[in-house]
C-alpha cells in the first residue's frame, strides 16, 4: 500500500498515512485528487479506479471514505478487506464508531492503524491480537501517568495505602474528580484497581 | 479518563468556527500558544502540545516547528511522551528533513528497551519513515530482533526489514537466512511477515529466489492447513481462514514458480484444491480465488488447471458485485493474449458488460473487447463497439474510436464496410477521432474504386445534414470534389441516388465556406473542391470563378494563397487546368513518405494545410535540395509551373531528406547506385573520401566521408572547409568524431554549397584529428568534383 487516506463526504482529510516518502505538496496534491475522484463517484460503482500507476480502492463507511492507492501487483479485494479490517478494529475499540470518533481521538486512530498495518503491510491478522494490543499499550499508558499523579498526590492516595480490601475501594470511590495542572480527571473504578495494584507492588 | 482535555477543547473550538478566516485565526493562537510551550521546560503537557499541533498539521496547516519537539519527545523516558512523539515523527517528518537523522539514537536505544511496546513504536517508525542512512545503522539491530524475541516484536521486524530491503537492497543478504528459519513460526502475524520479506528479497535478487525456491514444499504445506483446516475463529473472514496470509503466500509461490518447471509442478495440486475449495460467494473468498488464478497464469502450470482458471473467471464475470466483473476483466485483459480462445468464449458476457452503469466496468470492456476483436467475430462485434459508442462516456470516446479505426483497419471483411464504419464513426464522434483519421479515410475511399459512386453520395447526404463534425466535412468536400461529376450523374447501383444540381452542389460547398462552424482547415477542403468541381461542371464554372475570387482577399492567408493562385490558374494558366484538376490517382499508402510524422494522407498535398504552406515556402528554402524537387514535380498547380505531364504523377511527400522520396518518384526505379567518391586525403591510415550528392547549375551537395585503417580508433576528428569568396557553404553535424578502428566504421558529414555567381568552385578542408595520442592536422584542396550519381 502507498498511502491511506479516510476524509469526510465534504471532503475534510480526517485521517492520512503514507508509506513512502513523498514532498509536503506532493501530498496535498494526491489528497486533493483522491477526494475530487472518490466524492464524484456514484453511489453504486465499482470500488476500484485507476490513477496515474496505481489502483485505488476506496470504501465508504457511513460518512467517512476510506480510500488507499495499491501499487500494480496487489490485489484489490484484499485490499478492500484491509479496508474492512480496519473499520472493524475501530469499532471494536470505539463501540459503535462514528465519525466524530476518530476527529476528536485521532491518534487512537492512528495507534490502532499502526498496531495493524506496518509500512503498508498487514502486520496482525487476527483482529484479537491486535485488539489485546493496543488495549495493552493503553493500559501501559495509563499506568504510566497514574504513576505520576501517585508522586505527585503522595498525600491524597496514602490512606489508601495499607491493604484496605478492594471492594471496598471501589465502592467508596466509584467515581471522583481530581484536580491536575493537566485538567479535571475523573477516575473510574479501573483506574482505582490499577493504582491500587501499583501500590502493592 | 480524557486527560487530553486541552486538545479535545481545541478540537471543538476550531470546528466551531464559521468560517475559513476564523478558524485561521483560532489556529494561529493556539500555534502561538504551542510554540510558547515547547520553549519553556517540561511542565508535563509536551505530549498533548504536540498532539495538538499534530491536528493543525492534518488540517493542512504548517507545523514545521514541531519536528525538534518530537525529537526531544522521542527522547523522553514517558512512554505517552514517546507515542506521540513517534507518532509526530511519522507524520511530520520524513527522511528528506535533517531532523530525521537526530532520531537514530533514539530509535537504537528503544529497540532494546525492556517493554516490548517501546520497542514496538521504534520499529513502527523506522519501517515508516526511516531513510536510507538511518536503515543501514539499525539493520544489524532488526535482524537481532528477527531471531531472538517474542511473536510480538518478530513480526514487526519482518516487515521492517521490508522496508529496509525496500530502501537499501544490498542490506537483502543480511535478513535472508533469519527469514528462512522464521517460515517454521506457527504465528500467524510473524508467518505473514516472513512470507512478505521472503517475496521482497525474491523479487530482488535472483540468488536468493534460487534459495527460496526449495522452500517451495514447506509453503505449500501451510497452504494446505490453511485451505483444509477447519473454523478458527482467531482468524476466519467470512469462512476463510485467514484471507491475508493465505493471498501472500499464493503472491509468493508465483514468484517462485515463474519460468521454474519443477516448483510449478509442486503447486499444481495446491492450486487446484485452493480453486476448488474456496467459496467465493464473499469478497475474502473471491480474493483467494483471484490470486490464485494469477498465480496460475504466471507459472508453469498445465493445461486442464489453466482452463480452470478461465472458468473461474468466466463465473466472475457473472457475478452481480460490480468490483468481481471489474477484477475478472483485469485479469482476462492479461491474458487475451496468450490463452485467446480462452477468453473467446466469454466475449458475450464481455460484451454486455459495455452497458453496464458504472465507468470502470465500462473502461475495462472496452478494452478486452477490442482485444478480442477478430476477423471472425468483426461484424459482430463493430454493431455492439458502434452502439456503445452512441452511448458511451466522454472520456472513452477517443479510445473507442481509435480502437475501432484500428479494428476495422486490421479485419474489415469488405472494403464498402470499412468506409460504412468510419463513416459511422465520424458521424458519431467526429469531434474525438484522431487527426489522421481524415487523410487514413481519404486514402482509403481513392482505394475503393468501385465504390466512389457510393461513398459520394452518402456523404453528400451527411454533408447536408449537419456541417458541424469537422472530420466529417472536410471528407465529404474532398470526395465531392473529386467525385462531384459521379454525384451530378444521378445514379448508383449501391445506393439511392440523389438527384442534385449543379447549384445544389455548389451551395453546399459554400455553405461550409461560409459557416462560422467551419475550422480554417475545413474551409480550405471546401475551396478546392469548389476548384476542382470547375472541370467536372458544365455550367456553373463562372459561379465557381467568383467564389474564388471573392477569396482572393480573406483575412485567413491560407485561404487567401489559395483563392489567388486559383485565380491565377482561371485567368493565365486556362489551358492547364483541366490537366491540373484531373482525377487523383490511387494513394499508395505503403511509400516510406508516409512514415514520418503526419501518417498516409499527409502525402497529399491538397488536403494538409500544412503540408501546402510547406510546399508554398519550399521555393524560398536554400537552393540546394528542394528547388530541384520543384522542378521535377511540377507542383500540383499551386506554384505556376510549366510541367503539366508531371502533374499526373503521383505526388510524393515533401520532406527535408529530399532524395530517397524522390528516387522511389521516378517509379521503383533501382536507385541506389553507389555514386562514385573520390579519395581527397589519406594519411596515417585516414582516408577521406568525398561524393557528390546532388549538382545544380547554382549549389551542390557532397558527403566527406572518414574511415580508419588503424589499429587504435582515431578521436577529436573535425573538418573544416573554406571556399572561394561568392560561394556560401553550409556544413551539416557530422555523425560523430571518432572513427572506430579497422574500418569497422566512418564518420560521415554532409556539407551544402550554394553557388549563385557560378564561379567554378574550389574548396580547401582541413583536417583535424587525434591519432594514437599524436595530435595531426592537414590541408587538402579539392579542385574537381565528382560527378553526382544522376
Amino acid at each position: 500500500m502507498r498511502f491511506l487516506l479516510l476524509f469526510s463526504r465534504q471532503g475534510k482529510l480526517r485521517l492520512q498515512k503514507w508509506f513512502t516518502p513523498i514532498p509536503e505538496r506532493e501530498k496535498k496534491k494526491i489528497t486533493r485528487d483522491m477526494t475530487t475522484m472518490v466524492l464524484a463517484r456514484k453511489p453504486r460503482s465499482c470500488n476500484f479506479l485507476h490513477w496515474k500507476d496505481l489502483k485505488i480502492v476506496y470504501k465508504r463507511y457511513a460518512s467517512l471514505y476510506f480510500c488507499c492507492g495499491l501499487d500494480a501487483e496487489e490485489n484489490e479485494l484484499l485490499a478492500l478487506e484491509m479496508l474492512h479490517r480496519y473499520v472493524e478494529l475501530l469499532d471494536k475499540y470505539f463501540g459503535n464508531v462514528c465519525e466524530l470518533d476518530i476527529i476528536f481521538n485521532f491518534e487512537k486512530a492512528y495507534f490502532i492503524l499502526d498496531e495493524f498495518l506496518l509500512g503498508g503491510e498487514v502486520q496482525e491478522t487476527s483482529k484479537l491480537v491486535v485488539a489485546r494490543s493496543v488495549e495493552a499499550s493503553d493500559m501501559l499508558q495509563e499506568k504510566q501517568r497514574l504513576m505520576e499523579i501517585i508522586l505527585l498526590f503522595p498525600l491524597f492516595f496514602s490512606c489508601y495505602h495499607g491493604g484496605i480490601h478492594e471492594q471496598a475501594c471501589i465502592l467508596t470511590l466509584g467515581e471522583m474528580d481530581l484536580h491536575t495542572p493537566e485538567g479535571i480527571w475523573t477516575i473510574t473504578d479501573l483506574e482505582v484497581l490499577l493504582l491500587y495494584r501499583t501500590m502493592e507492588l | 479518563m480524557s486527560p487530553s482535555v486541552r486538545l479535545q477543547e481545541m478540537i471543538r473550538v476550531i470546528r466551531g468556527a464559521r468560517t475559513q478566516g476564523e478558524e485561521r485565526g483560532v489556529i494561529q493562537r493556539e500555534c502561538a500558544a504551542i510554540r510558547a510551550q515547547f520553549r519553556q521546560a517540561d511542565n508535563g503537557t509536551r505530549s498533548h502540545n504536540l498532539a495538538k499541533l499534530l491536528y493543525v498539521h492534518m488540517l493542512g496547516y504548517p507545523a514545521h516547528f514541531g519536528q525538534m519537539e518530537c525529537v526531544r519527545l522521542i527522547a523522553s523516558p514517558r512512554y505517552n511522551e514517546k507515542r506521540v512523539g513517534y507518532l509526530g515523527a511519522m507524520m511530520l517528518l520524513d527522511e528528506k528533513q535533517d531532523a530525521s537523522l537526530l532520531i537514530t539514537n533514539s530509535i537504537k536505544n528503544d529497540l532494546s528497551h525492556s517493554s516490548q511496546y517501546v520497542q514496538s513504536l521504534a520499529l513502527c517508525t523506522l519501517g515508516c519513515m526511516g531513510s536510507a542512512e538511518m536503515c543501514r545503522d539499525l539493520a544489524p539491530e532488526i535482524d537481532r530482533l528477527l531471531r531472538a524475541s517474542n511473536s510480538y516484536i518478530k513480526k514487526k521486524a519482518a516487515l521492517c526489514a521490508v522496508h529496509i530491503v525496500r530502501k537499501v537492497p544490498e542490506l537483502g543478504e543480511l535478513f535472508t537466512p533469519a527469514s528462512r528459519s522464521l517460515l517454521s513460526e506457527k504465528n500467524h502475524g510473524v508467518l505473514h511477515g516472513a512470507v512478505v520479506l521472503i517475496t521482497e528479497l525474491c523479487e530482488r535478487n535472483p540468488e536468493t529466489l534460487e534459495q527460496f525456491r526449495k522452500a517451495v514444499p514447506e509453503l505449500v504445506q501451510i497452504m494446505k492447513g490453511l485451505v483444509m483446516s477447519g473454523y478458527s475463529p482467531e482468524h476466519n473472514v467470512a469462512g476463510i481462514s485467514d484471507p491475508f496470509l493465505q493471498v501472500r503466500i499464493l503472491r509468493l509461490l508465483r514468484i517462485l514458480g515463474r519460468n521454474n518447471e519443477t516448483a510449478s509442478d509442486a503447486v499444481n495440486d495446491l492450486l487446484a484444491q485452493v480453486a476448488t475449495n474456496t467459496d467465493s460467494s464473499k469478497t475474502a473468498g473471491s480474493a483467494v480465488l483471484y490470486e490464485t488464478v494469477l498465480t496460475v497464469m504466471d507459472i508453469k502450470s498445465e493445461s486442464g488447471l489453466r482452463v480452470l482458471a478461465v472458468n473461474i473467471l468466466g463465473r466472475f464475470l457473472l457475478n452481480n458485485d460490480r468490483n468481481i466483473r471489474y477484477i475478472s476483466m483485469t485479469s482476462l485483459q492479461k491474458i487475451v493474449q496468450t490463452d485467446h480462445n480462452a477468453v473467446q468464449r466469454h466475449r458475450g458476457t464481455i460484451v454486455d458488460c459495455l452497458k453496464d452503469q458504472d465507468a470502470s466496468v465500462k473502461r475495462r470492456a472496452l478494452e478486452l473487447s477490442l482485444a478480442l476483436v477478430s476477423a471472425v467475430n468483426i461484424r459482430s462485434l463493430m454493431k455492439e463497439l458502434l452502439l456503445f459508442l452512441s452511448s458511451c462516456p466522454p472520456e472513452l470516446r477517443a479510445h473507442t474510436t481509435s480502437g475501432i479505426f484500428n479494428a476495422a483497419e486490421r479485419y474489415a471483411p469488405s472494403q464498402r464496410w470499412h468506409i460504412d464504419t468510419i463513416l459511422h464513426v465520424l458521424t458519431t464522434a467526429g469531434g474525438d477521432v484522431r487527426d489522421e483519421t481524415v487523410p487514413n479515410l481519404i486514402q482509403l475511399i481513392t482505394t475503393a474504386t468501385e465504390l466512389h459512386c457510393y461513398t459520394v453520395h452518402k456523404l453528400y447526404r451527411a454533408l447536408i445534414a449537419d456541417i458541424s463534425v469537422q472530420s466529417l466535412v472536410q471528407v465529404a468536400c474532398w470526395c465531392i470534389g473529386e467525385y462531384g461529376d459521379l454525384l451530378l450523374r444521378g445514379e448508383c447501383e449501391e445506393t439511392e441516388p440523389v438527384q442534385v444540381a449543379e447549384d445544389d452542389v455548389l451551395d453546399a460547398l459554400e455553405t461550409v465556406l461560409q459557416s462560422h462552424m467551419s475550422s480554417p482547415a475545413t474551409r480550405g477542403f471546401a475551396l478546392t473542391a469548389t476548384m476542382k468541381l470547375s472541370t467536372r461542371i458544365t455550367h456553373n464554372v463562372d459561379r465557381i470563378r467568383s467564389i474564388v475570387s471573392i477569396y482572393g482577399s480573406c483575412i485567413d492567408v491560407e485561404l487567401q494563397q489559395r483563392a489567388v493562385e486559383y485565380n491565377a490558374l482561371f485567368k493565365k494558366y486556362d489551358h492547364m487546368r483541366a490537366a491540373v484538376l484531373e482525377r487523383m490517382p490511387v494513394i499508395d499508402k505503403s511509400s516510406p513518405g508516409h512514415t514520418n510524422g503526419e501518417s498516409a494522407g499527409g502525402s497529399i498535398k491538397e488536403m494538409e494545410p500544412t503540408k501546402r504552406t510547406q510546399e508554398v515556402v519550399l521555393p524560398q528554402e536554400p537552393a540546394n535540395q528542394v528547388c530541384d524537387l520543384l522542378d521535377l514535380l511540377g507542383g500540383s498547380g499551386e506554384p505556376p509551373q510549366p510541367s503539366p505531364a508531371l502533374s499526373t504523377t503521383m505526388l510524393g511527400p515533401v520532406s527535408s531528406t529530399a532524395g530517397g522520396d524522390l528516387l522511389d518518384l521516378l517509379g521503383g526505379l533501382d536507385v541506389t547506385p553507389v555514386p562514385p567518391s573520390v579519395i581527397v586525403y589519406e594519411k596515417n591510415g585516414v582516408t577521406l573520401k568525398l561524393q557528390t550528392d546532388r549538382q545544380t547549375d547554382t549549389g551542390m551537395t557532397i558527403t566527406l566521408t572518414a574511415t580508419n585503417s588503424t589499429d587504435r580508433e582515431i578521436t577529436s576528428l573535425t573538418l573544416q572547409a573554406a571556399v572561394p569568396k561568392s560561394v556560401q557553404l553550409q556544413m551539416k553535424a557530422p555523425s560523430g568524431d571518432v572513427i572506430p578502428a579497422h574500418g569497422l566504421g566512418q564518420v560521415t558529414q554532409t556539407v551544402l554549397l550554394n553557388n549563385p555567381n557560378k564561379v567554378s568552385l574550389k574548396m580547401r578542408v582541413r583536417v583535424c584529428y587525434t591519432s594514437q595520442d599524436f595530435v595531426c592536422q592537414d590541408t587538402v584542396q579539392i579542385d574537381s568534383f565528382p560527378s553526382p550519381a544522376w
